[in-house]
């Protein structure tokens, strides 16, 4: 955690120095308060005198003013680099997270990417603000408030060498045994929500199984382990404030005793020993205040450490260093685009995904990839746009091998439609500009309407300008996939990625969108992933995957003569009279 | 998108609020809308606790009591010590009386008035067996009343836990007891925060408001009976801190408040964006938008910081503006008792005692405020949970269950109807009859009933009209687990719980061996993806399993059916995200599996079940044609023309496998 505040706050190192030094202000006039209360009996009460007990107190409510002013001023410092470090750390956060490739996206998983750039940061950025403003605080105050009592009483002060570490063992026994039981804690809540969260998601499964049971007793076992938890946090916890509290009572109780044969005989001022007991409130509850804050610390801790993994993971794919970056006339222009006996297997994978897959995708085709679930399909298409790198040989787009080349060049050559058809929250027609900024509202409705998904746009109240919810939630699945067609389309980019794209369309308007496609392409590279055999039947090129290899590359008819896992796959779909 | 919106669990400013709480978050706590009926019903739930917590009003009372005269008891320790001071100074051998009347004499009259006021001894000094006699009281009374708050605590610490635990219990069991038509109607994500966020909200506001609400309230009253015991005036100075303090904090906290709804608004609007940008990843990327999506990110990132620090920055003046108000009626108190010592109406312990009292007094005032905070939220989360608490249950069990011997598989509905809401029948006047070791094939449009006849076949749902029954016995004769047991059921909606893939298709066996688990993952085509994954076997997957597609995880579920080895298959949908080449692979291998059984199969994909023994073409919830494939074909109906659509124009939107 140390050195996430380290480097998000040292640009604010400045206004840090300002705080401490208004903090530094604030501890000094609170302590000064006693210490003019003394003044009023010593030198008013003492002797009678009323004139002066006024005057100190004007003196006070002066002092009691300027201690407000500090305080406000100091918070409103304190706000600010606060906030400041937490959009700063989630700035960054989303920087870094924006050169990831798949393969760190994964690791952390998205919903937890969210969450760390979200509420960890937010975690990270209250402990900040509280320590600001009473951490910094508690020492401060402790310190000047020692100097003062030793200033009054050097013998009386001895008792503070008893008093603070009597306090420093119980606080940090307590802490030591309840740090651990917190986090052991936020696991137990944690584990108790999984195991709901997964027995309403599957209730169907598990009553069907005649599981109820089964899942009654994890919970019940899960709940039983959360409440012996926290009720030993709880029961430590109970122990925490009255244990404090005798100290701090037993303090006042000791000065008015030791401070009694002082005043006595005549060492210290009676006075004296009125602030000096508020002197030892006030060091013993800025030292509570502090640990009361580092309750806070473990917390947050464990946010800081999720902010750091993120930050310090390096993208396992970047740019080339420019010296090695192929010289090249123009990039990516025609889109061919060739696989090299190239091998893939995700980190510690038992078996390899993709291997020794060759072939090359030309301008002006379409090469069409089909296979089973789990054969890796998309696995080959993801390795195109570099979303992973190859584990073995090369994949090359004009010749030039995609590792050498920067990122943003290979990707400025190629529209991609993945899977899932995500959409972003907006209009229709933001989304589909989103494939091209500059396409104008005609070339827009022109790539919706290869794409089949002219008639519904216009069908629609406002048209283009009809919002989309995030993720396209308002549309259906094969209106998401149209308009995910119609944003690669307007990009009119050399290569068109298709990973499954159609699936969520009814055979005709398949049928429609491919021809419309077909007729559209002209020149331009498509690499198209399909389960049904009718959409890929006119490809020039179809490539057969199973097991991650290829069984077979060639057009539908030779296929169907060549390649055994090609007739499987056509006799289970079509009827055997359609297949001819 | 079910990653995106799952992933990321609804972040809770309340929640957030409350526990940063103090002066700092000002936000509005959501209100119960029946706070006193809900309140009564939390109090209903300690009601077993009782004696315990009779015994902890009792133990914070006199620890309250000790607490609050413990100042004062100080204070006349002070007074001894003041005594001596004074009674040095004057002649030894006179009495107070006379020394008193020297002053006067002197013209002394302001020592005099002082003197008036005190019990002194002239000529000696403190007199240390009594501030030693006052000490050792004042230490006892602490040293109790530490000891009676502990017992208090520790006692409430137990009954909070119990009582978290049984509702925590209650909830689990009433889920496990909810029709499954209660699943339907409502929103997953809202029962979940029900049952995980309301009740961890209202763990904590029952652990940190009950004790603190006791004491804190005894121990204003305690403070407020002691301050005007030592001096009324000073208690009325006081007293009109409270006020002060309340409308300085709402000045600020209405201003805060309008900062705080900006403050969660642009949290909202940043935490959309990165949610979205962050599921788009892939897209944002290689459309090149990364820029872009940078420049937005920043431009409500600066907007949330700008909200943000004007709502910490205005909230944060709360701290300062309620200890300078505390610090006018110390130097008040300072002043005025000072004034009134010298004037020998009023002790030097008594002032001492005041400022004490007075610090006492703020403090538990401003905790009250910001545990009733904390209570309307408690109250409003109790609310929610007590609401499902009070759900309609499904039907009881029959008292006398049948028992069923060794299953067969006869299955027969006779004129069977239900309707989901009271106007339109989901089934209706249904009659089947599936003979031991037949497949059975339901087709037909989206909402025919195919799915609800299933349902029904495995009483999710109760009939309105006719029997069904199992080897003849009226399924409702029979306890629910007994019928389930004899089902094995894949469905379209995966389901896998957070574990690995070994204990995922072990799921509904009973302790079956390694191999028989890799025999069930092979015959379901999924061991050799299965063993690509980076753990192979002991993959950990679950609610996110992002490392398997939709079509992968269905193979795990149709391994766990294998596994299971069940007397009736029902396949609903099992196999729509799976290739078709796949797919026939399974159909193979559950040909297999089905032997001897009887099994029902829905599919979209007419293609799977060509091989069955009885397709019942279904539509409108009822049954419109029966037969064999080339029967249906033959009769040239309903059946044949969505046939001939399926294979030559249209008609499929199975694959539309996306949930949302």
């Amino acid at each position: 955690m140390t050195s996430l505040l380290r480097r998000f706050l040292s640009p604010y190192r400045r206004t840090l120095v300002v705080i401490v030094f208004l903090l530094l202000l604030q501890a000094m006039a609170n302590l000064y308060l006693p210490t003019l209360n003394a003044d009023i009996i010593n030198d008013g009460v003492v002797t009678g005198d009323i004139g002066y007990i006024v005057r100190i107190g004007a003196i006070m409510l002066g002092v009691s003013l300027a201690l407000g002013v500090t305080s406000v001023i100091a918070v409103y410092f304190s706000a600010r680099t606060a906030m400041s470090f937490g959009r700063d750390v989630r700035a960054s956060m989303f920087n870094r997270v924006q050169g990831f490739s798949l393969h760190e996206v994964n690791t952390f998983s998205t919903a937890s990417l969210i969450t760390r750039n979200t509420n960890d940061v937010q975690q990270v950025q209250m402990l900040v603000l509280m320590g600001l403003t009473m951490m910094v605080l508690a020492p401060i105050t402790a310190i000047g408030g020692i100097i003062m009592a030793l200033r009054l009483d050097v013998k009386l002060s001895g008792l503070l060498l008893v008093i603070i570490p009597i306090m420093a063992i119980v606080i940090a026994t307590l802490m030591v045994k309840a740090v651990p039981l917190f986090r052991a804690m936020q696991k137990k809540i944690d584990r108790i929500n999984e195991v709901l969260r997964e027995n309403l998601a599957g209730i169907r499964v598990i009553r069907a199984f005649v599981q109820t049971d089964h899942e009654q007793r994890k919970f019940a076992e899960a709940n039983a382990d959360l409440t012996s938890t926290a009720l030993r946090v709880s029961r430590l916890f109970a122990l925490m404030l009255p244990a404090l509290m005798l100290i701090m009572n037993g303090s006042s109780v000791a000065i008015i005793w030791f401070g009694g044969s002082l005043v006595d005989s005549g060492e210290m001022q009676i006075g004296d020993l009125t602030a000096f007991v508020q002197y030892i409130t006030q060091i013993l509850f800025a030292v509570m205040m502090a640990v009361m804050l580092f309750v806070m610390i473990p917390r947050a801790a464990a946010s800081a450490e999720r902010i750091q993994a993120v930050l310090e993971t390096t993208p396992a794919i970047t740019d080339p260093p420019p010296e090695a970056i192929a010289a090249r006339v123009e990039p990516n222009t025609r889109g061919l685009i060739e696989f090299r006996d190239v091998g893939f297997s995700y980190p510690g994978a038992q078996d390899p995904v993709l291997t020794g897959i060759s072939f090359t995708a030309e301008p002006g085709q379409t090469t069409a990839i089909i296979g089973g679930t789990g054969s890796g399909k998309t696995t080959l298409i993801n390795l195109v746009p570099r979303l992973y790198d190859v584990t073995a040989g090369a994949i090359l787009i004009d010749g030039v091998d995609i590792r050498e080349q920067r990122q943003a060049q290979v990707w400025a050559g190629l529209a991609l439609v993945p899977q899932k058809a995500f959409l972003f929250s907006g209009t229709i027609a933001s989304n589909v500009r989103f494939g091209n900024e500059q396409a104008t509202d005609d070339q827009v409705w022109h790539a919706l309407r290869v794409a089949q998904a002219a008639s519904f746009v216009s069908e629609l109240p406002a048209g283009l300008d009809s919002p989309i919810d995030q993720g396209g939630a308002n549309v259906s699945g094969g209106q998401r996939q149209r308009l995910a067609v119609a944003r690669a389309l307007v990009r009119r980019a050399p290569v068109l990625v298709l990973d499954d794209s159609f699936s969520a369309l009814d055979y005709t308007t398949d049928a429609r969108l491919r021809a419309a496609l077909a007729a559209e392409s002209g020149d331009t590279t498509v690499l198209l992933v399909a389960q049904r055999v009718s959409t890929i039947m006119s490809a020039q090129k179809i490539i057969v995957l199973e097991d991650g290899e290829i069984a077979g590359i060639g057009t539908h008819t030779q296929l169907l003569e060549s390649c055994a896992t090609y007739q499987e796959i056509v006799d289970s779909q079509l009827s055997a009279q359609d297949a001819v | 998108m079910s990653l995106a919106s799952g992933g990321a669990r609804p972040t809770n400013p309340r929640r957030q609020q409350a526990m940063f709480g103090g002066g700092m978050g000002m936000a509005v706590p959501e209100k119960a809308r029946d706070f006193k009926g809900t309140a009564k019903r939390m109090l209903g739930r300690l009601k077993p606790e009782s004696p315990i917590i009779t015994l902890v009003l009792a133990l914070g009372v006199t620890s309250v009591f000790f607490a609050v005269i413990g100042p004062k008891l100080l204070g006349n320790a002070t007074n001894v010590i003041f005594d001596g001071v004074v009674g040095k100074q004057l002649p030894a051998g006179t009495t107070q009386a006379q020394a008193e009347a020297a002053l006067r004499a002197a013209g002394d009259n302001q020592q005099a008035d002082l003197l008036s006021g005190m019990t002194v001894t002239p000529g000696v000094g403190v007199d240390f067996s009594r501030l030693g006699q006052i000490i050792a009281l004042v230490s006892v009374v602490y040293l109790l009343s530490s000891l009676f708050s502990w017992a208090q605590n520790y006692l409430m610490a137990g009954v909070t836990q119990r009582v978290m635990f049984t509702l925590r219990e209650d909830v689990d069991t009433k889920l496990g007891r909810l029709p499954l038509r209660y699943f339907d109607r409502h929103a997953r994500g809202d029962l979940l925060s029900r049952v995980t966020n309301d009740i961890d909200n209202i763990s904590t506001t029952l652990q940190q408001t009950l004790t603190q609400l006791i004491t804190s309230l005894l121990t204003v009253i305690g403070v407020l009976v002691m301050m005007v015991w030592i001096s009324p005036l000073l208690a009325i100075v006081s007293l009109l801190t409270v006020p002060a303090s309340f409308i300085v904090t709402m000045l600020i906290a209405k201003r805060s408040q309008r900062q705080f709804v900006g403050q969660w608004k642009w949290t909202g609007t940043l935490n959309g964006h990165v949610e979205e940008m962050y599921s788009g990843h892939e897209l944002v990327k290689v459309y090149g938008h990364q820029e872009q999506a940078q420049i937005d990110f920043d431009e409500a990132n600066h907007k949330m910081y700008e909200s943000s620090f004007r709502a910490q920055f205005i909230s944060g003046m709360i701290q300062p503006a309620m200890a300078f108000i505390a610090n006018i009626n110390y130097v008040l108190i300072a002043v005025i008792g000072g004034v009134r010592v010298a004037s020998g109406t009023m002790s030097l312990g008594d002032v001492q005692a005041f400022i004490q009292y007075s610090r006492q007094f703020t403090m538990p005032i401003t905790q009250i405020a910001s545990i009733a905070n904390l209570l309307q939220s408690g109250l409003a989360s109790a609310e929610r949970v007590f609401e499902v608490l009070d759900e309609p249950e499904q039907s009881p069990e029959t008292d006398r269950p049948e028992s069923m011997g060794e299953r067969r598989g006869h299955i027969v509905f006779d004129d069977v109807s239900f309707r989901y809401l009271a106007d339109t029948a989901l089934i209706d006047g249904l009659t089947l009859d599936a003979q031991p070791g037949q497949s059975i094939a339901i087709v037909g449009p989206t909402g025919a009933g195919k799915t609800t006849l299933v349902n029904l076949l495995m009483r999710f749902y109760e009939i309105d009209d006719g029997t069904i029954s199992f080897d003849g016995i009226d399924i409702r004769e029979l306890r629910r687990d007994d019928l389930r047991r004899s089902f094995g059921m894949v469905l379209q909606d995966t389901w896998l719980f957070e574990g690995t893939i070994r204990e995922n298709i072990a799921y509904g066996a009973a302790n079956p061996t390694d191999e028989q688990i890799t025999r069930a993952a092979e015959a379901a085509h999924v061991d050799r993806i299965v063993r690509t994954l980076p753990d192979g076997y002991d993959t950990i997957v679950g609610t996110e399993a992002a490392n398997l597609s939709t079509g992968e995880q269905q193979l795990v579920t149709i391994a766990r059916a294998f596994l299971a080895d069940p007397a009736v298959l029902i396949l609903d949908e099992a196999t729509s995200s799976v290739d078709t080449r796949t797919e026939v692979l399974i159909q193979k291998a559950m040909a297999d599996l089905r032997k001897g059984r009887t099994s029902f199969v829905i599919a979209h994909r007419l293609s799977t079940i060509r091989d069955a023994d009885v397709i019942l073409v279904m539509d409108a919830g009822r049954i419109i044609e029966t037969g064999t494939h080339d029967q249906l074909i033959a009769a040239g109906g309903f059946y044949y023309n969505l046939y001939n659509s399926q294979f030559l124009a249209s008609f499929d939107d199975d694959a539309d496998i996306e949930t949302s």
